[in-house]
């Protein structure tokens, strides 16, 4: 049933961090790998190397600009992929019994074996965490790499998420988000991690954590650096000032 | 959001299926022997065929049956088993109707409740999508449900309830519109809440990709807009306008499908303007602010 359950034992999810993530979408191209060729259908791809190439992705990295009243702009390197969110709207609207929320760690999974490729799952999430894919007609979205966190074949440090795994930068932590004593919770409480679009009324278990303080406005241009230190021009300069204002 | 032929066909066409089998199940009118049978023959064309044009927009369709399934929680889910209930239990009273001239009241009522429950559990479940905040609205399954029983009165001949149901849709439909075009910025969603940056302004420097996608080609349609206003007018004159001012002239029948007719491709118009206005909170991530 397509009814999400009252509890999850875990809230395994990820924290993103927006302060570090370098915008180089190593995470995105490491997802593509890992999941074309692991849980479901594989993530195909329409006119790759044409004129209009598009595919399926369950990562992408969005760049955002942002001013700010009292400090310089930003570029800030945004991943988005699913919240695997508590109240997951995607969830509660599939009429096939497709997807579905697992009750041990609150993972949001799609059973492509009962999907039948409506799309109102893509519809009903605000994040565009699911794309259906064009070859397989069956709806795709992050597995939270399933099929590696918990795959003893694995050396114990590959159990992550592929994009977690693959992050330079250290941007991307996985682990359980309902134990507070988790470092990924501790993260998010120490640096005021937030929701994406609470008002969406999703409850997402994935943080952000919004990008530190950078220099202000007033250290940067401040009226004291800027002060000129001389105001009467003398020796060699100030020869060549009169003699240039007695050119026509 | 992207309107998609099947699903407009989809939504006119079986909308004025039931609402003939809403308003031929409740006695109104109740016909019985060839005039039966062309009544239920045209509701049933709708109707199935509407149902028929919705599998088209399945990218696996192979799965549909498993759509039963999940009434405890989906719209779309208890939408197709409404659907079916309100096919099979006016096909009684349809079939008793034709062959037996005999009107089975029991059967018809039964299966125009059912009809009328099947149009406003497809208005939810467009009125429950949150991410979309212009059909996030009570007034979306009344709005289908005025269509729907305006088309059905219109196609079985009942010039008052006709009349009375275009009306409703009228209101309704500028309601939805008026309430309709301030709705995104109600919902409080913006580029700072998508992405949980606290700044005077954001907004998309680089997109993650430069080709298209699913989710730009589904959810981030925008050719509506241009023509919006000119295509309300449309919309407003052909499914309701004309066919008030034929009622007008003439109640006879053939002014009544006549009226019906040009009500229907009015209905196209304000379906496919219903589905092409609707902004997705998704496009804040590729720079649509609305």
């Amino acid at each position: 049933m397509t009814d999400l359950p009252q509890n999850t034992g875990q809230k395994l999810g990820l924290v993103i961090d927006l302060d570090t993530c370098v915008g180089c979408h190593a995470c995105v191209v490491a997802c593509k790998g890992w999941n074309t060729e692991n849980y479901g259908a594989p993530l195909s791809d329409q006119d790759p190397y044409g004129a209009d190439p598009s595919g399926t992705f369950l990562n992408r990295v969005h760049s955002f600009e942002a001013y700010f009243d009292d400090a310089p702009a930003q570029i800030i390197h945004f991943p988005r992929s699913c919240l695997h969110c508590e109240d997951a709207p995607c969830v509660t609207v599939c009429p096939t019994g497709a997807s579905y929320k697992r009750e041990e760690d609150g993972i949001v999974l799609v059973n492509e074996a009962d999907c039948m490729g409506c799309g109102l799952c893509a519809w009903a999430c605000p994040y565009g965490a699911r794309e259906m894919d064009a070859k397989a007609g069956v709806m795709k979205k992050c597995t939270l790499c399933v099929d590696r966190i918990y795959n003893e074949n694995l050396q114990e440090v590959d159990r992550v998420p592929a994009c977690v795994r693959t992050c330079p930068a250290g941007a991307r932590h996985f682990g359980d988000l309902g134990d507070p004593e988790s470092d990924v919770s501790k993260l998010v409480s120490e640096r005021g991690g937030v929701d994406l679009m609470p008002e969406q009324q999703t409850r997402p278990v994935n943080k952000y954590l919004p990008p530190r303080p950078k220099d202000s406005k007033a250290v940067m241009h401040g009226d004291s650096q800027l002060e000129p230190v001389a105001t009467e021009a003398t020796g060699l300069i100030a020869w060549v000032d009169r003699m240039l204002e007695k050119l026509p | 959001m992207n309107p998609a032929p099947s699903v407009i066909l989809f939504t006119v066409a079986s909308g004025a299926g039931f609402g003939m089998l809403a308003m031929l199940g409740a006695g109104m009118p109740s016909p019985t022997g060839w005039a039966a049978f062309l009544l239920f023959s045209l509701a049933y064309l709708l109707a199935v065929g509407g149902l028929a044009a919705s599998a088209f927009h399945l990218a696996n369709p192979k799965n549909a049956v498993k759509a039963f399934s999940q009434w405890r929680s989906s719209w779309l889910s208890r939408e197709a088993i409404l659907a079916i209930a309100a096919l099979l239990v006016s096909a009684v009273n349809a079939f008793s109707s034709v062959f037996f001239e005999t009107v089975l009241p029991v059967f018809g009522w039964v299966g125009s409740l059912l009809s009328i429950g099947t149009v406003l559990a497809t208005g939810m479940i467009y009125a429950q999508l949150r991410a979309v905040p212009r059909w996030n609205s009570p007034l979306t399954p009344a709005l289908f449900l005025a269509a729907s029983l305006s088309a059905g009165a219109l196609l079985t001949g009942q010039p008052i309830f006709a009349v009375f149901g275009l009306l409703m849709y009228a209101a309704l439909q500028l309601a939805v519109w008026v309430h309709g075009d301030e709705a995104f910025p109600r919902s409080g969603s913006t580029s700072s809440t998508a992405t949980g940056i606290e700044a005077e302004h954001v907004s998309l420097f680089e997109a993650p990709h430069t080709g298209s996608n699913y989710l730009l080609k589904e959810m981030v349609f925008r050719i509506g807009r241009k023509h919006a206003s000119r295509l309300r007018v449309i919309a407003l004159s052909a499914a309701i306008a004309i066919p008030l001012i034929i009622l007008f002239i003439s109640t006879s029948l053939p002014a009544l499908f006549l009226a019906g007719i040009v009500h229907l491709c009015g209905m196209v118009v304000a379906r496919w303007l219903f589905f092409a206005e609707a902004e997705h909170v998704v496009g804040l991530y590729y720079g649509r602010n609305a």
